[in-house]
């Protein structure tokens, strides 16, 4: 088991270093037009030689980059260009708001998707077709017109809900479930169908085993039988869709919060690209990553805790 | 990286004409395709048919109202909302467009190299492509809009190559599938180049596959284009859809309903493109050769009129009168499974069949004569789709097919117990042994969990495992195939059941295995005197164990009675065949006399 973990965490190690590389060579590898965007499209060439020795980005890249590494290891990822923030300020300050709504889309779409799968795989019938009608619309209309007809119904038209802004549950947990509830619903609406089609499939799929038989064969209930070893059966591969989704959902999260007026990673996200903010957008690229890896981890440990074979490969 | 659905690989017989007049069968496919063309139109002549020029701007239409010359009105920079669409459909397509072209260079391309090729480029492959998924698009085109700049091309281009891993797996997995096969083999002989391979062989299977992917991709596309103009990100010199939503929004106290009109392109764009894609895919897999389902015989239907009568061995003329010894009844069974697009097929057809208390019975026929499915039929558990469709199942006085699923649950495991013929596919792989033989225990018996415990490790040991409790605590996967199936009999009669019914109980097994289980299956039988109803289709099995024995043969019991006189004085050909069929399978373990006789 622990020989496992450490495998896991060495690819999750390796490939947020190659993240890291590419990001590095995508993001520096201009560096006259990087000098030329701070100062603006008047700046000489004088200045603009002289803006890019003082970045340090007259040096070969991959000098810049293994530089940018050895202070990344020791977690100083430099300064934000335009505001002097420290990078890893900036991220982690932010890091909080985006993980409540994104972890919170995350376990609602796990249970509602749950819920429905199961349903659409062991009633049936109109049961069936109604989930599988709501999953094709869900998958085929774009998240943020979903978020944006949230917005527009009810916090616009009913003044059910915050309309726009954030509050930390520090300062009122009223407020703050009443700011987080249409960015989760609208974050989590297309992973809830996704997952509800892998649960509907894989249940389906493990109702037809033949040890479900068997064990039925035994005097368990039909019920019993599912709710034991069909889901546990089962939850493999919607574990697997649920970490493929939660990237979908961080990236969703960029326009929710964007629509939503919440002062999360996606809203710096989009400031600092519009200003070019090379660092910052570095920061948030590693923030990224790291997050998808340690979230890939879990979920690994998780089906190695279902699926004995698992642990011992 | 944005969620696609995988679309399954399926039959590559079907050429894309036919797939295409199919889908013109299908109304929602129709109406689908019927919108996409008008975007396509739109898409092709919106600039030239724009009444105004679209980046002009006037005062008196800043957020103005519709009317006759501005029909959609205008937006917040005062400039005319319908021109505007029009000439964004362009854009916001032709960039769609740009990113599939992309994706299905790179991943087509590539998966054809990797997949064909294989060994290193296989490694190299696979991490790139978890690199890719490892960052959500979005993310990765905010950092190339902060490098690059705002240009709705470079971005599309590399949207495209993010979403080249959805191409690139279903044609890695579909060559890696067919470059083994033996006809590529054969192509290959016969000296055709790779690329003609490739181009033949290769293309032709996945071509049905990709183009329902890229139905999707494309809506995801335009999905995460009009998101990042949404964003404010895009050229704002560019009319796109996503822009004018995010000109809408800016707008969304005062005049919302500018986000009605690029809402209403995206989203129908998009469902369209969906909906396309899923009636191909139901198209596809309709049409795919089905592979036939498992103890799901196709049988001839016919009516029950033309039955012919079974032959009974006189000694067994009491079974059809009542006789209290009958465990089992079983009359005029008939099992019948429902057919794709109605109507149902029947595999069972009328079948009788009597099991008296403390005898081995065989139930004995070639595959697909209905064995399995009248066991199953008996037991309440036929496969989806099936149901009893005439008959009556008898068990100890009480009618089981009229019974429902509470009194079904009373004597399943109690009374009726099941061995199955495949051991290791019947115990669940996420379970320790010992937890699936405590549980019925616990919920059948209501035994403690230690009573439980000590009761299943004595049957383990009974069932001849050497170290039950290692056993006990081990998974399925790390014991052998013979000791599974003697789980699986520790299992069936855990509960003391009066009947077991055991369905190919060796067929899985080593040679050697199967008189080992068959001698434990009989000694079990003997010990608690419980009948037992074994279903083979080997008569050394049933000389070996049974008292009588049935012969099924298309659903339909041909002859019946004790094992001596069946064997003695066969008179039905099918018997007669099956009692010749034994030379081949050479597992007689004590053939009778009479028996070498009739087979010499």
């Amino acid at each position: 088991m622990i020989r496992f973990i450490l495998r896991r965490l060495l690819v999750g190690l390796v490939l947020v270093v190659a993240v890291s590389a590419l990001a590095y060579a995508l993001l520096y590898a201009n560096s006259d037009n990087i000098a030329r965007r701070i100062l603006g499209q008047n700046a000489t060439t004088e200045l603009v030689a002289r803006k890019t020795a003082e970045l340090g980005l007259d040096r070969p890249l991959w000098q810049q980059y293994s530089d940018w590494l050895v202070h990344a290891v020791q977690g100083q990822f430099g300064r934000s260009w335009f505001t002097g923030e420290l990078v890893a300020t900036g991220v982690t300050s932010r890091l909080s708001v985006t993980l409540s709504i994104v972890l919170g889309a995350t376990i609602l779409s796990a249970v509602v998707g749950v819920v429905l799968g199961v349903l659409a795989a062991t009633r049936g019938g109109w049961v069936d077709r109604l989930v599988q009608f709501v999953s094709i619309l869900g998958f085929a209309i774009p998240g943020f017109l979903v978020a944006l007809g949230l917005v527009l119904v009810f916090s616009l038209q009913l003044g059910l809900f915050k309309a726009t802004g954030y509050v930390p549950p520090t300062s009122s947990i009223a407020g703050w479930l009443s700011s987080v509830t249409l960015p989760v619903v609208a974050l989590a609406l297309g992973t809830i169908v996704v997952v509800a089609q892998q649960v509907r499939g894989s249940v389906a799929d493990a109702r037809e085993r033949d040890y479900v038989r068997t064990l039925r064969s035994r005097g368990l209930s039909s019920r019993r039988v599912v709710a034991r070893h069909v889901l546990r059966n089962a939850a493999g591969p919607a574990l697997a869709v649920l970490a493929v989704q939660f990237v979908g959902l961080l990236g969703g999260a960029v326009i929710v919060e964007q629509i939503f007026a919440i002062p999360g990673l996606g809203q710096l996200a989009v400031s600092s690209t519009v200003k070019a903010d090379i660092p910052m957008v570095m920061g948030l690229v590693m923030a990224t990553a790291v997050l998808v890896v340690l979230v890939n981890l879990v979920i690994d440990l998780a089906q190695a805790a279902l699926n004995p074979k698992v642990r011992l490969s | 990286m944005t969620e696609y659905a995988a679309a399954p690989v399926v039959a590559p017989t079907l050429a894309r004409q036919s797939l295409f007049r199919r889908l013109l069968r299908n109304p929602v496919a129709v109406a689908a395709l019927a919108f996409l063309a008008v975007v396509a139109v739109v898409a092709v002549v919106g600039r030239w048919i724009a009444p105004v020029d679209p980046t002009l701007s006037s005062l008196q239409l800043v957020v103005a109202d519709p009317s006759a010359a501005h029909p959609l009105g205008g937006d917040s920079a005062g400039r005319d909302v319908l021109s505007r669409l029009l000439s964004a459909t362009q854009i916001s397509i032709a960039g769609a467009l740009l990113a599939l072209v992309v994706a299905l260079l790179v991943g087509v391309v590539g998966g054809l190299i990797a997949g064909y090729y294989g060994g290193l480029l296989d490694t190299v492959s696979s991490w790139l492509t978890a690199i890719v998924m490892a960052l959500p698009a979005i993310v990765v085109l905010l950092a190339a809009r902060a490098a690059l700049g705002p240009s709705i091309w470079v971005s599309m281009a590399i949207f495209g190559v993010l979403l080249s891993p959805a191409f690139f797996r279903l044609v890695h997995v579909s060559v890696r599938a067919v470059r083994d096969e033996l006809y590529v083999d054969a192509a290959r002989v016969a000296g055709l180049s790779d690329a003609r391979i490739i181009g033949r062989h290769i293309l032709g299977v996945v071509r049905a596959p990709i183009i329902i992917q890229s139905a999707v991709l494309l809506g995801i596309a335009i999905a995460v284009q009009s998101g990042l103009e949404f964003l404010g990100l895009g050229d704002q010199a560019v009319p796109t859809w996503g822009g004018m939503l995010n000109d809408g929004f800016a707008q969304i106290y005062r005049a919302p309903v500018l986000m009605l009109w690029p809402s209403l392109a995206i989203g129908l764009t998009s469902m369209a493109l969906v909906l396309v894609a899923n009636a191909a895919r139901d198209e596809l897999e309709r049409s795919a050769p089905r592979p036939r389902a498992r103890r799901r015989p196709a049988a001839v239907s016919d009516t029950r009129a033309d039955r012919p009568a079974t032959i009974v061995h006189p000694d067994d003329s009491r079974a059809l009168v009542t006789d209290p010894d009958v465990l089992l009844r079983v009359r005029d069974l008939v099992v019948a499974y429902d057919r794709e697009g109605g109507g149902s097929t029947q595999v069972v057809k009328g079948v009788d069949l009597d099991v008296r208390s403390g005898e081995v019975h065989g139930l004995i026929g070639e595959s697909g004569s209905g064995k399995t499915q009248t066991a199953f039929a008996i037991l309440g558990l036929l496969s989806s789709g099936g149901h009893i469709e005439a008959g009556s199942i008898e068990f100890a006085g009480d009618r089981l097919d009229e019974a429902g699923e509470g009194s079904y649950a009373r004597v399943r495991g109690r009374r009726i117990a099941y061995v199955p013929q495949e051991p290791m596919s019947n115990l669940d792989p996420s379970f320790t042994i010992g937890s699936q033989l405590v549980e019925p225990l616990r919920v059948v018996l209501g035994l403690s969990r230690g009573e439980a415990r000590s009761r299943a490790l004595a049957l383990l040991e009974r069932v001849g495992i050497p170290d039950p409790a290692h056993a006990f605590a081990a998974y399925p996967h790390e014991i052998s195939g013979g000791m599974a199936q003697r789980v699986l009999i520790a299992g069936a009669v855990s509960c003391d059941p009066e009947l077991v019914i055991a369905d190919e109980p060796t067929t899985a097994l080593d040679v050697t295995v199967q008189a080992e289980v068959l001698d434990l299956l009989r000694d079990l039988q003997r010990e608690r005197g419980m009948a037992v109803l074994i279903v083979t289709h080997n008569f050394g099995v049933v000389a070996d164990l049974c008292d009588r024995v049935s012969v099924m043969q298309s659903g339909r019991i041909v002859e019946s009675g004790p094992v001596d006189a069946i064997f003695d004085h066969p008179e039905h050909e099918y018997t007669c065949s099956l009692l010749g069929a034994i030379l081949e399978d050479g597992d007689a373990r004590k053939p009778l006399e009479s028996h070498k006789e009739i087979t010499r």
